[in-house]
């Protein structure tokens, strides 16, 4: 067997572990197992990769892997797990950017040689496309997550949007008609930088969650066609299987939110819906609430969902609720949490948090567990949610969010919902919840609100 | 490669992710995601060529910038997804 065999049979040991790593990463139980093998398969690939007898230099690789694993380890040890949103936007980016490194690094190389050729210059071109617009797609995720940048959209932005796309296709043929002309190449970069940046930068934080995943695919995808370009079976595979599985969280985000990706992407909430007016759906049925009546009303609960949302990673209040949880379990009350898939800024975003809190994952339930239990609860306590509890999206169907599935809390005996203000979610419209008449508001900062209803608990 | 033996890998691939995914808890969804993107820095091995590789300052320079990259997203990638994931399982020992 020569080099170029033991690679060859070391990129499919390493295509197997990455398969038995995600499958892995599907159950709770081998979750942890599944990971290291995945990184045991790049572990293989990397140490395959350096018998490759074209590496001539391998200060630059060393360097660069120090590098890399340096700020690696920095960013995943010291980030908390309210920023996970922002650092895995992060890595996507990362990734599809080295794409587009590697896919131009490949394509100059052979043109210089001259034995370009079609396929190579079109998977060179999808690299170029897919990768760039993940790294600037990504980078703007990232500064909205991270709150340095606020940017919406603005006018005109479709129609600057759409002349880039003409320029990205242009040049993109352009590649594979000239590929001499290496400067078509860059242009196709440029204008996909630029479609990256606008395709996010309008995109409001509780569709996040889409846009993360999509991110995801897109990272993937951009592995896979810089696998096409260097004629690498283990990128096409890698790469593939990454994409297919961005595209199942996507797809699963979108049916959470009863929003085509379309929508997502290249509009805003549907502009049909009629929105009630807040002073007419809240009027003076508001009721306000304390933390020592919230307190009694749970001595005498047997059974209490926790719904949190976005509000609760905000508040950093995942500590404070696990003391309520235990509290509350001393005194002999059942309680779980009920948990909507786009609750929070990225898929899975509440349990990671709630995790962190070391609250077991079992206590966790998703929409379609905990939904028929309402009935049974007698109190329902809602931290930082607004739309995914809002009953409108069952009951009116003019309503912006209609048809989309939400969390039925107005079906338990009691709703505490603890908010800032009665402002509105991302959906812009007022909540009938918060004026139902089981319905109790609890008004302050999520930590230090439950905070004190445990303090009421503990004294009573 | 031929181009039909490579796409016969990236079709083949693809179903095997969407068969693989389809049925992960929504508890899992964040660290599949960190996970699975960390795999996806295996454009990595593609960095490590172009940049041993002797051919232009250029390309070597691209290619060193690509293994940065693409190293930070698998080290830190496997790394905070492990994180993660230990904390799921600490949970669920205390209370067993």
């Amino acid at each position: 067997m020569n080099a170029s065999d033991v690679t060859a049979a070391a990129y499919l040991v390493a295509a197997v572990l990455f398969i038995l790593g995600l499958k892995g990463l599907g159950r709770p139980r081998t979750a942890p197992r599944g990971n290291l093998l995945g990184a045991s398969g790049m572990l293989v690939a990397i140490l395959a990769t350096l018998l490759d007898r074209s590496i001539v230099d391998f200060r630059v690789l060393l360097a660069g892997l120090v590098i890399g694993s340096a700020i690696g380890v920095v960013l995943a040890v010291r980030v908390q797990m309210t920023g996970m949103p922002q650092l895995v936007a992060l890595f996507n980016g990362f990734g599809g950017g080295a794409s587009v490194l590697v896919a131009g690094a490949s394509f100059l190389a052979v043109v210089d040689d001259g034995l370009v050729d079609d396929q190579l210059a079109v998977a060179a071109a999808l690299t170029a496309l897919i990768g760039i617009v993940t790294l600037t797609g990504s980078l703007v995720a990232f500064a909205k997550l991270q709150e340095v940048l606020s940017l919406s959209g603005f006018r005109g932005q479709g129609v600057l949007r759409a002349v880039l796309a003409v320029v990205a296709v242009a040049a993109a043929v352009m590649v594979v008609v000239s590929p001499a002309d290496t400067g078509w190449f860059w242009l196709l970069v440029g204008a996909g930088a630029i479609l990256g940046v606008l395709g996010t930068v309008a995109i409001g934080g509780a569709d996040m969650p889409v846009v993360i995943a999509l991110l995801n695919a897109f990272s993937g995808l951009a592995a896979s066609t810089a696998g096409f370009v260097l004629d690498n079976p283990l990128l096409i595979i890698a790469g593939s299987l990454v994409g297919a599985s961005g595209v199942i969280l996507t797809q699963i985000m979108c049916t959470s939110m009863n929003r085509s990706l379309f929508d997502v992407v290249f509009g805003s909430i549907s502009a049909s819906g009629v929105v009630a007016d807040a002073d007419e759906v809240y009027g003076d049925r508001v009721t306000s609430t304390s933390a020592e009546e919230v307190a009694m009303i749970l001595e005498v609960a047997d059974r209490v969902v926790i719904v949190p949302g976005y509000g609760l990673a905000v508040a950093q209040a995942q500590h404070a609720v696990r003391d309520l949880m235990r509290t509350l379990n001393d005194a002999g009350t059942e309680v779980v949490f009920g948990i909507h898939p786009v609750a929070g800024r990225m898929p899975g975003h509440m349990n990671v948090l709630l995790a962190e809190a070391e609250i077991d994952y079992e206590c966790l339930l998703d929409m379609d567990q905990v939904n028929p239990t309402f009935a049974q609860t007698d109190v329902t306590i809602v931290i930082g949610a607004n739309d995914v509890v809002n009953p409108l999206a069952r009951t009116d169907p003019d309503s912006p969010i209609a048809g989309m599935p939400v969390l039925n809390v107005d079906e338990s005996r009691t709703v505490v919902v603890i908010k800032r203000s009665l402002g509105a979610g991302f959906a812009g419209i007022p909540n009938p919840l918060f004026a139902a008449d089981g319905t109790l508001m609890l008004f302050g900062d999520g930590k230090k609100a439950v905070l004190d209803v445990v303090a009421a608990l503990l004294n009573a | 490669m031929t181009l039909l033996v490579a796409l016969t890998l990236f079709v083949l691939a693809v179903f095997l992710g969407m068969e693989l995914i389809s049925k992960v808890p929504a508890t899992l969804h964040t660290p599949l995601m960190s996970g699975s993107n960390a795999v996806s820095g295996i454009t990595l091995i593609g960095a490590l060529v172009s940049a041993g590789t002797d051919h232009s300052t250029l390309t070597t320079v691209l290619g060193f910038v690509a293994v940065v990259l693409a190293t930070i997203n698998v080290v830190g990638g496997f790394l905070v997804t492990g994180r993660m994931l230990s904390m799921f399982s600490s949970g669920s020992r205390k209370r067993s």
